[in-house]
């Protein structure tokens, strides 16, 4: 049990990729919504990585990107691809396995 | 002015198609899709949807050199390149050759969740990025309705989806976006409304137990178009749409003669035979030597150097072969050689189409100068009228436009009334009409030959008798008895009693020479007898003179005497001068 925490222990609990396409509102809006989610419920627990397929077009085959932007769960659990800005808190807490505060109800 | 020019000259600028290689489509769409802009496929499941994009892009790629990039919603890479390949596309090779890109776009509603406000771009650029990286000129989508399973804002996807089309569009590619069949719509999700270049509608109909498939122009902007319902199939080298009826009659016509095969039945055209490149029907019913007769025709291509297609709905080659040998044809030297071609299968084995479609492939392979198709009246089995006369139709203008000879037999129905009469109403369709008939007698059946009609010749309105022997079709002479034409067993007799009849009045002519003779004789001796006579008399007549001569003599010369005196008394002697 210890050596495996300890093992994982470089490895953060949550492991997000988030793609956006530039500096779209969409975009801007995503990013500020999922870093606002980290900072609150996952300080310390999450590597998050932000991808502008306009940059990189080749990721957006590989992470099976349709919509923009686009969150992807990949740690814990099971991938989810979460579409959308995330503005709505409730769920994209919900998807995450994170139990709202009562602030954000 | 310029354009007043060009316009006065007829020719309008057209536009610009996408030619897309798939057999027939770009007859019936004069020249292919529209270039540069969306067309959209739509049609039930198991029209070949899927099928012909992926033809598009890959005649795209091999036949016009145009990379392709297809976008599939449905069916994985691997799959795809899987299904294709029994069809001879290898998808593979030609994404290892970067002239194509094949892109799963995997929609699951379960993995999907909507957080707030997106728009389709990730699709956009990946699709872009593909478009990009090989230089694509065509794009398939590959049921893009799809998307509507994994996203639940409409609004953004018909939005999204609109500037897809646009953006294509403006990208100057070559789209094919298939869609799903809808109640009482084209697509399930009115995607019609968004492509409004050309929409193609594909259509699965099962009529009898046959499947046809049946394509469809519904609209074409900017361009005329075939507006039937094209019958088209999924055939080994892809798909196969059959636009034959759209051609126009405006074929080339030969004025070479060929013979038929039979010398007696040539004999009664007026130009001694067939014009090259004509239709021939032969009709007739059960065992009126219908098939004999097309053999012979093949025979005679054969013999004339040319290659010959003989499709046997009923006989196998061997059977057919066997059987022609009993009556003296034979067909195997020039099926070793390569000049005839039997194609023998039962006319249930496929659709119409298939049948047509077959008979398409084997011209091209074949690329015979005479097709013999025996019978035409057993594809009734397999569809309808209508249907058949149809597929005709587009069989017949097919051979006649390649000036291909061609013969076909019909059976027709012995108790039909009007006997001349195919049901399939091919008769119009071809040039020379030729009926084979049982000429029923007393206790006997013969046939007989006639020709009902023969365009752009005169022909003989003789029904002639025939008979197969061992060395052909011979047509007999004519023999007319008091009751009209005479057959069978009644020519027998009609020749016997005229057999006799010329015994009769030979034995009469020479016995009439004999009584002639006879009178002669006995008139020359007649005349023998009277000339006889008559010399009796004339001598004795001169007899009858001398003596009378005599006598006046005697009695001169005694005058004389006595006229002396009687002193130089005398016995009376002839004096010759006193």
């Amino acid at each position: 049990m210890e050596s495996e925490l300890h093992e994982e222990a470089p490895r953060a609990e949550y492991l997000l990729h988030l793609y956006i396409t530039g500096a779209t509102p969409n975009s801007t809006r995503a990013v500020r919504n999922l870093k606002d989610i980290c900072e609150q419920y996952l300080k310390g627990r999450y590597e998050l990585l932000i991808v502008d397929i306009y940059q990189q077009p080749e990721k957006a085959k590989e992470e099976r990107i349709i919509a923009a932007p686009t969150l992807v769960k990949k740690r814990p659990g099971l991938t989810r691809w979460l579409v959308g800005d995330l503005s709505d808190r409730r769920r994209v807490l919900t998807l995450l396995g994170i139990s709202p505060e009562p602030t954000d109800m | 002015m310029s354009i007043h020019l060009s316009s006065s000259a007829s020719h309008f600028p057209t536009l610009p198609k996408a030619p897309t290689g798939i057999n027939g489509l770009d007859e019936i769409t004069e020249g292919g899709l529209p270039k540069g802009r969306p067309t959209l496929l739509c049609g039930s499941a198991g029209c070949g949807k899927t099928l012909m994009a992926v033809e598009f892009l890959v005649r795209g790629i091999l036949d016009y050199d145009e990379p392709g990039v297809l976008m599939a919603f449905e069916e994985t890479a691997v799959e795809l390149a899987d299904n294709v390949q029994s069809l001879g596309f290898d998808l593979r090779q030609l994404q290892a050759d970067k002239k194509l890109r094949l892109d799963h776009v995997h929609v699951d509603r379960s993995e999907i969740e909507e957080t707030g406000e997106y728009d389709l771009e990730g699709l956009f650029i990946r699709l872009g990025y593909a478009i990009d990286t090989i230089g694509a000129k065509r794009v398939v989508l590959d049921t893009i309705e799809s998307l509507f399973s994994g996203f639940t804002n409409q609004a953004v996807l018909r939005s999204e989806i609109r500037r897809l089309f646009r953006w294509l569009k403006d990208k100057g590619v070559t789209t094919i976006i298939t869609a799903e069949r809808g109640e009482g719509s084209l697509t399930r999700q009115g995607l019609e409304e968004y492509v409004s270049d050309c929409v193609i509608l594909l259509d699965n109909r099962v009529i009898n137990q046959i499947t046809t498939r049946r394509l469809r122009i519904v609209k074409y902007r900017g361009s005329t178009h075939g507006t039937n319902e094209y019958p088209y199939l999924i055939t080994e080298d892809g798909i196969s749409v059959l636009p034959v009826t759209s051609l126009r009659l405006a074929h080339d016509v030969s004025n070479d003669i060929i013979s038929t095969g039979v010398p007696g039945l040539d004999e009664m055209f007026t130009r001694k035979g067939l014009y090259r490149g004509s239709s021939i029907l032969i009709t007739g019913t059960a065992g009126t030597a219908k098939t004999t007769l097309s053999a012979a025709f093949a025979l005679e291509a054969c013999r004339r150097g040319e290659r010959c297609l003989f499709f046997a709905f009923e006989e196998s080659p061997q059977q057919l072969i066997r059987n022609m040998r009993a009556v003296g044809m034979d067909l195997e030297p020039f099926l070793a050689q390569g000049l005839l071609h039997i194609e023998a299968s039962r006319p249930t084995l496929n659709g119409l189409e298939q049948h047509l479609v077959t008979i398409h492939k084997l011209l091209t392979e074949f690329k015979p100068q005479n097709v013999i198709i025996d019978p035409i009246s057993n594809l009734v089995s397999v569809g309808s009228i209508s249907e058949v006369r149809g597929m005709l139709t587009r069989l017949i203008d097919l051979l006649k436009v390649q000036g291909i000879s061609a013969l076909f037999t019909a059976l027709v129905s012995g108790r039909n009334a009007n006997q001349e009469m195919t049901e399939e109403g091919v008769s119009s369709l071809v040039d020379t009409w030729i009926h084979v008939r049982d000429l029923e007698g007393i206790g006997e059946r013969n046939r007989g030959v006639s020709i009902l009609k023969a365009r752009g010749m005169a022909h003989s309105n003789q029904v002639r008798e025939f008979l197969v022997t061992d060395h052909g079709v011979q047509l007999l002479d004519v023999i007319v008895g008091p009751a009209g034409i005479i057959t069978g067993a009644s020519r027998l007799t009609q020749q016997l009693q005229e057999q006799s009849q010329l015994l009769a009045s030979q034995q009469e002519a020479e016995r009439r020479d004999r009584e002639l003779e006879r009178k002669r004789r006995v008139l020359e001796a007649t005349i023998a007898n009277l000339r006889t006579e008559f010399e009796s008399v004339e001598e004795e007549l001169r007899q009858v003179n001398h003596e009378e001569e005599q006598r006046q003599q005697a009695l001169a010369t005694n005058r004389q005497q006595l006229a002396k005196g009687y002193s130089n008394r005398q016995p009376a002697s002839p004096s010759p001068n006193q």
